[in-house]
C-alpha cells in the first residue's frame, strides 16, 4: 500500500517537474531569440551596446537601431506570439478540439477586418482600431455560436461553419486592401497573414497590457478551463459555474486575440500551433495557458528572424508560421474526416 | 422509527425545451442505501436523475437536500455533498489517471490555491478503492471500458460525497465488468454508507444489487420499494408492457424476470443441459 501510494506520488511529481521544466525552458528560449532580435540587423552590435541603449543611454547610431525598430518589433513579436499562443489554446481546450482555434474559425478575421477597416480606409489610430477589433472578434464568435446552434450544438458543425466565415471574411480583407488608398504591398500582407514590419513603440502599449491583464486573468483561470474541458456535466457537478466561466474565458481570449490582430495583422497558425505543441511539450495533465503563449512567442520570433535572414527577399512573419502551420491543418481535417467529424 | 427526509424532489417537472419528460415526479432517496431507478428506454428515468443533479433546472417542483433547496446551495458547496457519474463522460485527449482523478477536488480548491496534501490523500484513496492504483500513471486513452468506468467512479470518489448519482454505469460494458462496478459500488456503500441512486437497464442486477428500486414510466414514478415488492410478474407488465415469469435468482435469491416473448428454440426434454 505505501509503496503503491508512493507510485501516484511520484507520477504527479514527475509530471509537475517536467511542466515546470518545460515552461522555464520555454522562457528561456524566448529570451535567447529576444537578444537575437535585438543583436540581428544591418548593423550588428555587441551586447554591452544593447544593454546600455536599452537602460537609456543615447549611443549614435544604435539607439535609433535598438531602440526604434528592432526593439518594438521583438516586444511586439514576444506579446502577440504570447497573446495568439494563450488564446488559441483556451479555445481548443474549452471545445475540446484542436482546429477550434479562433484563426480557423474566423474571429481573428473578424479583428482584422476591422482593424483593415478601421486603419487603411478610416484612418483612425490604434486605439480606435483595436476596440473596433475587439468588438468585430466578439461579434464573430457570437455569430458561429448562433449559426452553430440549430437544433443541437455541434463542434464538429461549428468549425465548418467557422472556416466558412473565416473564408468570407478573407475576402472581405482582400477587397477592403484593393479599395484602400495605401495598396502598398507590406500593408497588405500584414492585413493578410500578419507582419512585424514597421511597428513602433506607441502602438505597443494597448497589447502589452491586454497580454498581462487578460493573459493573466487566464492564467488564473487555469484550473476552472481543465474542469470545463471534461464537459458540460462533469463540470457542473464538480461545482463550477459553467456559463460564467466559458464567458470570461471567451471575452478574454477575444480581447488578446483582436488587440494583438490590430498591431500586427492575424500571424497566421500561431494560435492554432501553439496549444498542440505546449501540450505535447508541457504534458497534458496541467493547464497549459501559460507554455502555449510561450510557444506562441517562439515561434513568432523564431519565424520573424527566419523571415527576415533567411533568404534573399525579406517575408512577413506569417508567411514563415503559415508554411509551418498549413501541414497539420491538412493533417487534422483528414482525421477528423475518418473520424466523422469528431477530429 | 422514521429518518427525517434528506435527499428528496416533490412535485419535480422537467424536460428539454417545452417537451416535459418528467411529470410530477414525488421522490424520498433513502439514505445510506442504494436505490435503482428502472424503466423503459425514454421514460424519463435519466432526466429525473440529471434534474436530481442539478444538471436540468426544473420546470416547477424542487429538489431539496438537507433540507435546503439545491439551486441556493452554492455550487461548490453542493458538490462536496453530491456527485454524479455522467452516462458518457468526456476524456480530454492525453490525460492520465491520476491527474483526471484529481479533478475530482476541485470542490475544494479555492481561486488559487491548487491540490494539498489532503487532496493528494483523497485521490490516492480513490484509486486504492477502485483497485486502480497501479494504472496511476497511465494514459486514460489507452484504458479499456471497464477499466476507464473505474476511473470515472475513483473521480466522483475523490469528490468526498455523501450520495452519489450514476446515470448507466454499467451501459456498454461486458456482463463481467458491469458485475464488478456493481459489486465495487456496494462496497463502497457498506463501508462509507455513501448513498448510491443508479439508473440501471438490466432488471435482474437492479433487483440483486438495490435495496430500494423505482419505477418510472412516461414519466411517472409508478412503483417503488424493495425489489422484492417491486419485481413482479403484475409491475413488469405494468411498467415495460413486458409478459415474464419471475423466479428466484438462484444466487442471490432476489426476484429475478424471465421474459416470455413469442419465439423460442425448443430444447429437446431428453437432452441433459450442462450445469
Amino acid at each position: 500500500m505505501t509503496k503503491k501510494n508512493h507510485y501516484v506520488e511520484e507520477g504527479f511529481r514527475k509530471r509537475k517537474n517536467r511542466f515546470i521544466t518545460v515552461t522555464f525552458l520555454l522562457a528561456v528560449f524566448v529570451l535567447m531569440l529576444s537578444i537575437a532580435m535585438l543583436y540581428l540587423g544591418n548593423t550588428r552590435y555587441s551586447l554591452s551596446v544593447i544593454v546600455r541603449v536599452l537602460m537609456g543611454e543615447q549611443i549614435q547610431g544604435a539607439s535609433f537601431s535598438i531602440r526604434t525598430l528592432r526593439y518594438p518589433r521583438m516586444l511586439a513579436g514576444i506579446m502577440a506570439g504570447m497573446a495568439f499562443g494563450m488564446a488559441g489554446s483556451t479555445f481548443q481546450t474549452m471545445l475540446r478540439n484542436p482546429l477550434a482555434s479562433p484563426d480557423i474559425i474566423g474571429i481573428t478575421s473578424g479583428s482584422s477586418v476591422a482593424a483593415v477597416f478601421f486603419i487603411l480606409v478610416l484612418e483612425v489610430n490604434t486605439t480606435v482600431a483595436s476596440i473596433a477589433s475587439i468588438l468585430a472578434g466578439l461579434l464573430v464568435a457570437c455569430l458561429i455560436y448562433v449559426l452553430s446552434r440549430g437544433a443541437s450544438f455541434s463542434g464538429g458543425k461549428m468549425i465548418l461553419i467557422g472556416i466558412g466565415i473565416q473564408a468570407m471574411l478573407n475576402a472581405v480583407i482582400s477587397y477592403l486592401l484593393l479599395r484602400a488608398n495605401q495598396y502598398d504591398v507590406p500593408a497588405a500582407l500584414r492585413w493578410l497573414s500578419g507582419s512585424l514590419n514597421g511597428i513602433q513603440s506607441k502602438d505597443m502599449a494597448g497589447l502589452f497590457w491586454t497580454v498581462w491583464i487578460f493573459g493573466g486573468l487566464l492564467f488564473l483561470l487555469g484550473r476552472q478551463l481543465k474542469i470545463l474541458e471534461l464537459g458540460e456535466h462533469s463540470a457542473i457537478t464538480l461545482g463550477l459555474r459553467t456559463d460564467q466561466t466559458r464567458v470570461l474565458l471567451v471575452m478574454c481570449a477575444v480581447f488578446l486575440i483582436a488587440v494583438a490582430t490590430s498591431v500586427t495583422g492575424p500571424i497566421s497558425f500561431v494560435a492554432f500551433l501553439s496549444g498542440p505543441i505546449a501540450g505535447w511539450l508541457a504534458g497534458k495533465g496541467i493547464s497549459t495557458i501559460l507554455p502555449a503563449g510561450l510557444t506562441g512567442a517562439v515561434m513568432v520570433l523564431l519565424a520573424d528572424i527566419i523571415g527576415q535572414y533567411a533568404f534573399d527577399t525579406r517575408f512577413p512573419v506569417g508567411i514563415i508560421t503559415g508554411i509551418l502551420g498549413a501541414p497539420y491543418l491538412i493533417y487534422l481535417l483528414i482525421r477528423m474526416n475518418k473520424s466523422g467529424g469528431a477530429a | 422509527m422514521k429518518q427525517t427526509p434528506y435527499f428528496t424532489a416533490s412535485s419535480l417537472v422537467a424536460g428539454y425545451d417545452k417537451k416535459i419528460i418528467v411529470n410530477n415526479i414525488d421522490i424520498i432517496i433513502p439514505k445510506n442505501k442504494i436505490s435503482v431507478i428502472i424503466g423503459a428506454n425514454a421514460c424519463g428515468k435519466s432526466t429525473l436523475l440529471k434534474t436530481m443533479a442539478r444538471l436540468i433546472k426544473p420546470v416547477s417542483g424542487e429538489v431539496i437536500l438537507d433540507g435546503k433547496q439545491i439551486s441556493e446551495i452554492a455550487p461548490k458547496q453542493l458538490a462536496r455533498k453530491l456527485g454524479l457519474l455522467p452516462q458518457s463522460p468526456v476524456v480530454p485527449e492525453g490525460i492520465t489517471v491520476s491527474d483526471l482523478v484529481s479533478r475530482g477536488r476541485f470542490p475544494y480548491q479555492s481561486f488559487l490555491k491548487g491540490m494539498g496534501k489532503k487532496d493528494y490523500e483523497a485521490v490516492k484513496e480513490a484509486l486504492d478503492i477502485m483497485g486502480i492504483t497501479e494504472l496511476a500513471n497511465r494514459s486514460v486513452d489507452e484504458l479499456s471500458g471497464g477499466q476507464r468506468q473505474r476511473v470515472w467512479i475513483a473521480m466522483a470518489l475523490a469528490q468526498q460525497t455523501d450520495i452519489l448519482l450514476l446515470d448507466e454505469p454499467t451501459t456498454f460494458l461486458d456482463i463481467t465488468y458491469q458485475v464488478e462496478i456493481l459489486d465495487l459500488l456496494t462496497d463502497l456503500n457498506q463501508k462509507r454508507g455513501t448513498t448510491i441512486v443508479m439508473v440501471l437497464h438490466d432488471i435482474n442486477l437492479s433487483a440483486r444489487y438495490a435495496d430500494y428500486i423505482f419505477a418510472v414510466k412516461k414519466g411517472e414514478l409508478i412503483s417503488q420499494g424493495t425489489p422484492f415488492e417491486v419485481i413482479t410478474e403484475e409491475q413488469m407488465k405494468q411498467v415495460f408492457e413486458l409478459d415474464c415469469a419471475v423466479i428466484k435468482d438462484p444466487v442471490s435469491g432476489s426476484p429475478f424476470i424471465v421474459p416470455k416473448g413469442r419465439h423460442y428454440v425448443m430444447v429437446n426434454e431428453s437432452i441433459e443441459i450442462n450445469e
